[in-house]
């Protein structure tokens, strides 16, 4: 095997091109609009000219000889009848143009002071950039040109207009690009200085264009359609325009036309060559097809985030890949990713046949694309590819040999890329290892929902297979899941357990007693096999049992979710139950220590066995809710309402006050704001009040179960099931009055009471009046609208921060800089830590502290 | 603790943070050995060390991810009560995208305002409180009367708040001598009267006055609007709504250590970048924590060091941060390309290739973590 050397690009240098350039590096000069000839064929000398490429199968590149996709195209050129202004360029020829004399052409700056600015400008040029360098200049000329006689020659100066897009006006002449390319010709080389240009390779000329480059027929293809015609790109109609009416130019020029209709024509070649570049122009306006659609010409086609360089460049479509609907599986590891088996009979490896690797790699060719540990492609020494079908089959069993490259097909244990779309963490891409399953939807563990920040509500997600053995191995040690546990974010774990993970937790450790036969059970379907360190007893406790999955040296003390002590002695849990403060994630204290003592894939294999330890339980014991979860006492519900109407008479109270005009006003505000902020104070009050008597009177429900260990729901949703829905608040007031002076035409105008302001005194499962029902939709619609809103605004800053701040990384010497080289910190962060390497941002000093402290006692 | 305890944990100064010797002295027990204590010194370098960024390590875009990707969670609302029904002040995403953008002009601008300890009274915030508050005439006018025959216009001041104030109609007088050309001003008790000199014309005149002398500043700072005492903690502080830090920082006084302004440009201009940063940092790490939202402060630094890392307040916008890229394309991939293109031809620049965009746009590896490292191999 011949070594494989990469050419690296390590700069690309931009400029502008001479016509000498432009003609030199020409393949071909373009003369006549035409296109094709009677047999379709392309005309020499017209815009598909053979020589500028090849789109056709079967044709030829007259330059380089190669077929269509091998031919990369080549320029050509056409001669303009009458020089035009670059439309882009516009803005620099007006600067020139006044920031220099009329007849001599220097800058209009004395000789002695020309090298201080010079010097002055480079300075402020490297400094605070191009633009501001530009501007610099206008504002040193504009105080010269006060005088307005050239120093260099003493020409009076005449005022220079630019009329947009590209008419110059000295005075009220007209200025034609023949005249302006002629002062800028006569430019010297050293005055160029000034303006920052690069002198070497640039002259200012070279902005009114006399020769035009003619891109390459491969960058704009024409299209055949089905009834045989050809549909020509957007540029190669532009394009015709140009030659068209330049040879009209040239005819008329020589056949000694009118100036009248030479200066028509003229005007109409520079706004063809104008809307070439841009059709979107301000002033212009815009070349359209036949039917009135815009034409879409090179500016349009590198800007926005559907051009060329934020679509085609900076984002890339791959091989390999894969996406399907995810649905959950708890019983696969947290590093795995199930695959559908079509799915892996499609995508492939590449294994690279060696002497030991020969015998076991024929097996797959053996099976063929059709069987399941297969292969579809084998790929020669020489690389040529060959597919795999039962005829080749046994010709490619004979020839394989060392240095034959075999795509196989997926098989489990191999690495994948898994993804879930918006991608707005480095955790939205993660290594899992293959499982092959059956079925048509990827599996995943729910405890990785987290950080996908997925749910199984019809989300989709992306495969990826790494082709090569450095992107496999990268794959494997920097972003499989595991590696992935804490979040750099803030240093905490961002995989947990989650819903049934957390209440069956709970439930074991909180009240259930077993027998040993049924944590024998249960231990083992979560991948226990040694029942040695459970205590020989006949009932078993569940705090017992869960203590099997800890390691034996574990020591924890915490809190869990209602404050009361956890604590862990030697791997067992002695005090408190697991909820969501210890394994859930954002929190998963308990967790968090267990991955600092025993690393990553302990955490990992023990979150696992963790929950399905809890769906076991839950499994077992039955765990259901229903509407009976919602009921209350006769007295609480009569304790409920008393709360309310209290309130409720407090707010009328405050009302009556305001309208007797005795109410205080709170510093800064005014009566109304007072009034409004008090009610909405009392009876904020009122439904957490409510609540909380709805919170300690069900006495056993399952939602209550959720809301306590926080597998899901909270207070909150509870008491307004239970008890209250409570106020109904719009930016932060509540429901505001119409125009009409009241919320709804069931209220009479004026109304300040909460009822008509929307105050819901009901529950849910009471059921909403018709009003209630009505101020619920309006905030509920306000919420939706708030989010809408909110996404592409996020979406924009992290755009915006990201770009601004990818080329930051840490030097060997610890400083962040960026990619020239500046320093942008000395020590990331101050104290140089790395936030996933810490605990919530701050190194763990108690838990050494204790370490050693124990240790020797 | 023993005195050689401490003195041999501050002799780590230059190996470990300052917070991290803090927690140590914190959480050491006052009957330590030094067998101990040297061993738990050793352990915490240790720890420090494993926990220190490796070099390569993209921390910008690991920053950059940590705040962009809680923003889908901030709320949009951009009006939020400070504390007990104090002031409005713009929160969550606006307020961060304010910041960020290093807008000139913000929502909300507000400042904080302590008092020297010795200075900290009731009677002495409420004092202050007045001093600085921007009062115009208008607030004080009770009355306009216009006479057209007489060509007078006759303001009625307000008793009550002119003594609220501390202010007397004399003192009033020299205030109006620019804005009142052509009119001779009389004063009378609580009253201002305005004669037109010459003679009479038009009524518009009278009525263009009237509008002048109502904005016409009489007591306190520009731009602040509204002054609230309040009491945080055991002393009380200011909050102002409209800012003007120069001036407050200018009373004897107040406690500039302590007196904070959220219009970071503002800071900038009146004490520097080095303020500015601080600023950025506090104020976004205000609207994180009100928002509930857990973003490690670090990555807070970060941003607020790039802005203001060249000297010079930039924002995060095409005009500010972005366009101090070395790289064309890497500018051009962000916004307006062709602009960042033609500039880039006029000045034969030559883009090096050393940032992230440029190398993907090319297919070449990032010269990030992985990337950093080069290999030579020798091929025989």
């Amino acid at each position: 095997m011949m070594p494989q050397v990469h050419k690296k690009i390590i700069s690309i240098s931009f400029g502008i091109f001479s016509p000498k350039q432009i003609v030199d590096s020409a393949a071909a000069k373009v003369v006549t609009p035409e296109l094709y000839d009677r047999e379709g064929y392309p005309v020499d000398g017209g815009l598909m000219d053979l020589r500028l490429g090849v789109i056709d199968p079967g044709l030829r590149c007259k330059l380089c000889g190669q077929k269509l996709k091998e031919c990369p195209g080549h320029f050509g050129y056409i001669e303009l009848a009458r020089p035009v202004i670059h439309i882009k360029f516009v803005r620099q020829v007006y600067d020139i143009l006044r920031s220099t004399c009329r007849s001599c052409a220097r800058v209009l700056i004395p000789d002695e002071n020309i090298k201080k600015y010079i010097i002055f400008l480079n300075n402020l040029g490297a400094e605070e950039g191009y633009e501001s360098r530009r501007r610099k200049i206008r504002e040193i000329v504009a105080k010269y040109k006060l005088k307005e006689t050239c120093p260099h020659c003493n020409t009076k100066q005449e005022k220079l207009k630019l009329e947009k897009p590209y008419n110059f006006y000295e005075g009220e002449v007209r200025l034609s690009p023949i005249e302006i390319r002629a002062r800028l010709e006569k430019i010297p080389n050293e005055d160029l200085e000034v303006f920052g240009f690069n002198m070497a390779e640039f002259r200012p000329e070279w902005l009114v264009l006399t020769v035009m480059q003619i891109p390459p027929v491969t960058m704009r293809p024409s299209i055949t359609l089905e009834s045989g015609e050809r549909s020509e790109d957007d540029l190669t109609h532009k394009l015709g325009d140009i030659v068209r009416i330049n040879q009209r130019l040239f005819e008329n020029i020589n056949a000694g036309a009118p100036e009248v209709i030479i200066e028509d024509l003229w005007d109409l070649l520079q706004y063809h060559v104008t809307t070439f570049f841009d059709n979107e122009v301000p002033q212009l306006p815009p070349a359209r097809h036949r039917g009135g659609q815009v034409l879409k010409t090179l500016a349009n086609r590198v800007n926005s985030k559907e051009g060329r360089i934020r679509h085609n460049l900076a984002g890339k479509r791959t091989d390999f890949s894969a996406r399907t609907v995810i649905s959950p599986d708890p019983q696969i590891s947290l590093n795995e990713v199930g695959i559908p088996k079509d799915m892996a009979m499609t995508l492939t490896i590449p294994e690279r046949v060696t002497e030991w690797n020969k015998e076991h790699l024929k097996k797959f060719v053996e099976n063929g694309a059709k069987k399941y540990p297969g292969a579809n492609y084998i790929i020669k020494a020489d690389g040529k590819r060959k597919t795999i079908t039962s005829e080749t089959k046994d010709e490619i069993l004979a020839e394989i040999e060392v240095g034959y490259i075999i795509e196989r097909h997926l098989m489990d244990g191999d690495v994948a890329l898994f993804n879930r779309q918006p991608s707005l963490h480095r955790m939205s891409m993660m290594c899992h290892r293959v499982k092959v399953l059956p079925g048509r939807t990827f599996r995943l563990n729910p405890a990785v929902c987290n950080p996908y920040n997925a749910d199984f509500d019809g989300d989709e997600m992306n495969l990826h297979i790494p082709q090569t053995e450095e992107a496999r191995s990268e794959a494997r040690i920097l972003m499989l899941v595991e590696t992935q546990l804490i979040s750099p974010r803030y240093g905490l774990s961002v995989v947990g357990g989650i819903h049934d993970a957390i209440t069956g937790n709970y439930l074991l450790t909180k009240e259930l007693v077993l027998s040993r036969e049924e944590a024998v059970d249960m231990l083992y379907t979560c991948g226990v096999d040694d029942f040695s360190r459970l205590p020989n007893k006949e009932k078993l406790d569940g705090k017992e049992v869960f203590s099997v999955l800890l390691p034996k040296d574990f020591f924890f003390v915490g809190k869990d979710k209602s404050g009361n002590e956890v604590k862990i002695v030697g791997g067992v849990l002695k005090t408190g139950s697991m909820d969501k403060s210890n394994l859930g994630q954002e929190s998963g204290l308990m967790l968090r220590n267990i991955y600092e003592k025993y690393g990553e894939s302990f955490t990992a294999d023990l979150l696992g066995k963790i929950s399905k330890l809890g769906i076991a339980v839950l499994s077992r014991r039955g765990f259901s809710i229903g509407i009976g979860d919602m009921d209350l006492s006769a007295e609480t519900v009569e304790e409920i309402h008393s709360t309310i109407e209290k309130s409720e008479e407090e707010a009328m109270k405050l009302i009556s006050l305001y309208h007797k005009g005795q109410l205080e006003p709170l510093p800064g505000r005014t009566l109304e704001e007072t009034l409004e902020l008090r009610i909405l104070e009392s009876l904020n009050k009122a439904r957490n009040k409510s609540g909380d008597i709805a919170m300690k009177q069900v006495h056993y429900s399952a939602a209550l179960i959720m809301a306590r260990c926080g597998a899901r729901g909270n207070a909150l949703n509870i008491a307004q099931m239970t008890a209250i829905v409570g106020q109904q608040a719009l930016r932060g007031r509540r429901i505001d009055t119409g125009y009409r002076g009241r919320t709804l035409p069931y209220f009479k105008e004026k109304d300040l009471s909460p009822k008509a302001r929307g105050f819901i005194k009901n529950n849910f499962k009471s059921g909403l009046q018709p009003y209630e029902f009505f101020f619920g939709a309006m905030t509920g619609r306000d919420a939706l609208m708030d989010t809408a809103l909110r996404t592409p605004k996020s979406g924009y800053l992290y755009r915006r921060l990201s770009n601004a701040m990818q080329d930051l990384k840490v030097e060997y010497d610890g400083t962040v800089r960026d990619a020239s080289g500046k320093v942008v910190q000395f020590m990331f962060g101050e104290d140089g830590m790395d936030v996933s390497k810490t605990k919530n941002g701050v190194l763990d000093v108690k838990r050494i502290v204790q370490q050693v402290v124990e240790d020797v006692q | 603790m023993k005195k050689e305890h401490e003195e041999f944990i501050d002799s780590y100064q230059d190996k470990l943070s300052a917070a991290i010797l803090e927690e140590v002295k914190q959480s050491v027990p006052a009957d330590i050995t030094k067998e101990k204590l040297h061993k738990i010194m050793d352990l915490t370098l240790d720890a420090y060390m494993l926990a220190r960024v490796n070099a390569g390590e993209c921390v910008g875009l690991v920053s950059a991810e940590s705040i962009g990707e809680p923003g889908t969670q901030m709320t949009l609302n951009t009006f939020h009560f400070a504390g007990v029904s104090e002031m409005n002040v713009t929160t969550g995403l606006p307020r961060i995208i304010e910041i960020f953008d290093a807008q000139k002009e913000i929502k909300t601008p507000m400042m904080e305002v302590y008092l020297k300890a010795s200075q900290n009274s009731l009677d002495n915030i409420k004092k202050f409180a007045l001093k600085i508050k921007e009062t115009l005439l208008g607030e004080l006018v009770e009355e306009y009367a216009l006479n057209i025959f007489e060509q007078t216009l006759r303001v009625v001041l307000n008793k009550a708040l002119l003594k609220e104030y501390d202010l007397s109609t004399k003192e009033l007088v020299k205030l109006f001598k620019t804005k009142s050309k052509g009119f001779t001003l009389d004063v009378e008790e609580n009253q201002l009267i305005f004669v037109h000199k010459g003679k009479p014309e038009e009524i518009k005149e009278l009525y263009n006055l009237k509008e002048k002398i109502r904005s016409v500043k009489i007591k306190g700072l520009k731009g602040i609007k509204q002054v609230l005492p309040v009491k945080r903690g055991e002393e009380y502080v200011c909050l102002t709504s409209g800012t003007n830090l120069k001036d407050v920082l200018e009373f004897a006084e107040v406690d500039a250590e302590r007196t904070t302004c959220n219009d970071i440009n503002e800071v900038y201009h009146v004490l520097g970048v080095e303020a500015a940063r601080q600023a950025i940092i506090n104020e976004v790490y205000k609207v994180i924590e009100a928002q509930g939202l857990n973003i490690d402060i670090r990555h807070i630094m970060l941003v607020a060091d790039i802005m203001c890392a060249t000297g010079v307040l930039k924002g995060i916008t095409r005009y500010g941060v972005v366009s101090e890229k070395a790289s064309v394309l890497a500018r051009a991939s962000f916004e307006t390309p062709i602009k960042h293109l033609i500039n880039a031809a006029l000045e034969g620049e030559v883009d090096h290739l050393t940032s992230v965009v440029e190398n993907v746009m090319i297919n070449q590896p990032v010269p990030l973590g992985t990337g950093l490292p080069g290999l030579v191999t020798k091929m025989k």
